[in-house]
């Protein structure tokens, strides 16, 4: 059976099954063999972004020129009648009538599904606050298919604040589709919310929890860091004794396996060392160029193009 | 000796009674209905004796009948309770509540950065779920949990 994402929003990992998901990923491997298609041919997409952002944003249009279309929209809401008062729903709907496609990002938890449901036209979630932000799942599952050759049966282990990243959220929820195990790394006050715990029991999977990151390098396939933020502690001393536990070093990756590879959504501060940069394992600006390739195969699945 | 059973307050004529709320949440349901706004004769009582649940409230409406989105609200913070219509002191309906699959416009999102609590007049929508056998509402929009505990009627 042939698989069609044609004016299907993308708002949460959630709202596409595995196989859409995996639909996604060829068409993405296909652009990145091939990125120069002008399948959109002056369409017009509308970027809307309420709140700035660099990578995200960057790709989005990269994707669009790639493919030929024209891209609409703003960068931050200063100079536009969203200051002076103007609902979601009204922005939504007048720039729905401008353009083939919506990509929005919003600080607002929610804006996303809320604009899908008053636009005539398919919007695709550039991040909505602190809750979904499923573009980035979609290139974070590209780079481990890439990299690993398969989704299945892979050992991944997650580090950081699994606690508030929503990266790390959707990744738990989209990978416990193809057996993954899960290895949880983080502080005791930053752990993985039992809600989200919850999609690795619903899929009868394995889990296991640490606090030190080291023991668990060596089974690992992929070890996806994420930033710890001073900023989460109440205790500022709290953050002074963990903080060097879950920054990664060159030396630590001596006894990872040979297909092992260093995932980070990015901006990174610290959190993986510059001597990790050089090693091939290293991913992490690799993963960001993939972003690219899976925005590509989004907008052309949506479009109804591929 | 013939044990004397009488009514602890008169039967209605016409309305509603609503029986077996938990004896802690008969003010609650009296707030939620909006009974401390009509004009009609309204009786309540609390701890009362019930061989079900040990204690339990109830309330007795007179003049009144309630649609379907007003039992919803019950059912949240009464799901034991049961709605009795009475018209000329017959009972012509008998129904328990049930916790309805989804809710909407009826409770506000706890997330004060969901968009149905930062764009005006957008209706709320949740999913009922229970996890480790707590109530748990998950908003539509922002995707947060709303507990029980946390639970503020529109």
């Amino acid at each position: 059976m042939s698989i069609s994402l044609k004016n299907r929003s993308l708002i949460s990992i959630s709202d596409y099954s595995p196989e859409e998901i995996c639909h996604v990923l060829d068409i993405a491997e296909d652009f990145e063999k091939n990125p120069h298609q002008n399948l959109l041919n002056g369409r017009i997409i509308a970027s809307l972004f309420f709140e700035p952002s660099t990578r995200t944003r960057l790709s989005f249009e990269t994707a669009i020129q790639l493919l030929g279309g024209n891209v609409i929209g703003f960068s931050s809401t200063s100079g536009t009648s969203i200051q002076k008062g103007e609902s979601l729903a009204d922005t939504i709907t007048m720039v729905a009538s401008y353009a083939d496609l919506i990509v929005m990002r919003n600080p607002i938890d929610g804006s996303a599904r809320f604009a899908s449901e008053v636009s005539k036209v398919p919007i695709i979630n550039a991040g909505d606050g602190s809750n979904q932000h499923p573009t980035q799942c979609m290139l974070d599952l590209y780079s481990i298919r890439k990299t690993q050759g398969t989704l299945e049966n892979l050992e991944i282990t997650l580090v950081g604040d699994l606690k508030y990243g929503r990266t790390v959220h959707s990744l738990v929820e989209a990978m416990s589709h193809f057996n993954a195990k899960f290895n949880l790394v983080s502080p005791v006050e930053l752990k993985l919310p039992r809600t989200v715990k919850q999609h690795i029991k619903d899929a009868h999977l394995e889990y296991e929890q640490f606090t030190e990151l080291e023991e668990v390098i060596p089974h690992s396939d992929i070890i996806y860091m994420t930033r710890v933020q001073r900023e989460r502690f109440p205790d500022p001393l709290e953050y002074e004794k963990v903080k060097n536990s879950y920054v990664l070093r060159n030396a630590m990756l001596a006894n990872a396996k040979p297909n092992c590879r260093i995932l980070h959504p990015l901006p990174r501060v610290n959190e993986i060392h510059v001597d990790v940069d050089a090693n091939p394992k290293a991913y992490y600006f690799q993963q960001a160029q993939n972003g690219v390739y899976a925005r590509q195969a989004l907008i052309a699945a949506i479009l109804g193009l591929k | 000796m013939e044990k004397r059973k009488e009514l602890i307050v008169s039967a209605i004529e016409n309305g509603t009674v609503i029986d077996h709320i938990p004896a802690d949440k008969v003010f609650q349901v009296v707030k939620i209905l909006g009974l401390d706004k009509v004009n009609t004769p309204v009786y309540f009582g609390t701890n009362v004796e019930s061989k079900k649940y040990g204690t339990k409230g109830f309330v007795k409406v007179s003049d009144k009948y309630f649609d379907p989105e007003d039992v919803n609200k019950i059912a949240l913070v009464a799901p034991t309770a049961s709605i009795i219509e009475i018209k000329d002191f017959e009972v012509i309906r008998k129904q328990t509540v049930t916790i309805p699959e989804r809710i909407e416009h009826i409770v506000k999102c706890f997330n004060p950065n969901c968009v149905t609590n930062k764009e005006h007049d957008i209706p709320t929508k949740f999913r009922v779920k229970y996890v480790d056998g707590k109530l748990r509402l998950v908003c539509h929009y922002c995707e947060k949990y709303t507990s029980e505990e946390n639970i503020e009627f529109i």
